[in-house]
């Protein structure tokens, strides 16, 4: 193995859950206040995933207060708490950035079927 | 008088440090090294050792003389020779390994030498960061270095004028990196920061 990626594969999370562009994820962030640590969660559309190993990081996509706001998130940060599937969607597409374009009705994304 | 280690850059990466921020690294395959040599104030007029590094890959183009050389310290043929002088010289003996974990440890500040990458003849706006002119609305003035100066008095350039040439390829050292992680069983030493040189070429770590 390339030791590259002897590097990238120390301490990588485990238990990170399964999820894909088009899924619904509510990442519970860390926030640090004053010596105390609060959790805060950040609830929206993953539209990107990129990279791999410890490299690996994802972008949240969610409206808030009518302004669209996006979060990128290196996967294995010691700053995410925790991840929560919502929902699961189904798309063609491996990035959504169309959504950007897209307001309201036009932005929804269908649900997979099956159950978890 | 320095612990150093001569290594492969092997490319970089990124980690996480405790507060959670991402630090950037570039992971060295550092040694083993082996001493094949010791040099004594007596016989060469200084003290130090002189290492070879094990990369555990067959060295073609052995010449005999080196061969020779080899045999006589009891090593397998190394592809780099270099000379130090470590902190506890006088303990060290032919055929010694250095090891990564035993030199360097974490938040360790090192210097690392290597040779950077070459960059053939380069004009003036890559080798010295001069600005160049206008690219259209009829400049006729693109990547040229402009006035070299002035004409009749002095008759010259003047020494040290900044001018096209080649570029890279030279010895550079960096100094004061952190050493961010040591791996003692893949030899692997990871410095926050850039080092010089290509993937793949050696480089020099000392304290």
């Amino acid at each position: 193995m390339d030791l590259v990626e002897v590097v990238e594969s120390w301490g990588l999370k485990a238990g990170i859950p399964d999820f894909r562009p088009g899924d619904t994820v509510r990442v519970n962030v860390k926030i640090k206040e004053g010596d105390r640590f609060r959790i805060q969660a950040f609830e929206g559309v993953v539209i990107s995933r990129r990279g791999s190993r410890a490299r690996e990081s994802f972008t949240v996509r969610k409206i808030s207060f009518g302004y669209g706001v996006e979060r990128i998130f290196p996967l294995h940060s010691l700053v995410i708490d925790s991840i929560e599937v919502v929902k699961k969607g189904r798309v063609r597409r491996a990035k959504l950035y169309y959504l950007r374009g897209r307001k309201g009705k036009a932005a929804r994304l269908r649900e997979t079927k099956k159950a978890e | 008088m320095s612990d150093s280690l001569i290594g492969i850059k092997v490319g970089m990466t990124q980690r996480f440090d405790s507060q959670g921020n991402v630090v950037s690294v570039t992971v060295i395959k550092a040694g083993p090294c082996v001493v094949t040599q010791r040099k004594t104030k007596e016989k060469d007029g200084y003290d130090a050792v002189q290492v070879g590094f094990v990369e555990g890959k067959k060295i073609k183009a052995v010449t005999h003389a080196m061969e020779g050389h080899f045999r006589k310290a009891g090593v397998p043929p190394a592809g780099i020779l270099r000379e130090f002088q470590y902190l506890n010289l006088a303990d060290l003996k032919v055929g010694d390994q250095l090891l990564v974990g035993s030199l360097f440890k974490e938040n360790d500040v090192v210097k690392v030498s290597g040779i950077s990458k070459g960059h053939g003849f380069a004009g003036v706006v890559k080798r010295h960061g001069f600005r160049g002119g206008r690219a259209t609305h009829g400049s006729m003035f693109h990547r040229a270095p402009g006035s070299i100066g002035a004409s009749a008095f002095p008759s010259r350039v003047l020494p040290g004028m900044r001018a096209a040439g080649r570029m890279g390829n030279e010895k550079v050292t960096i100094r004061g990196l952190r050493v961010v992680a040591v791996d003692i069983e893949n030899h692997l030493l990871l410095v926050n920061g850039v080092i010089p040189g290509r993937r793949g070429g050696y480089v020099i770590v000392s304290k």
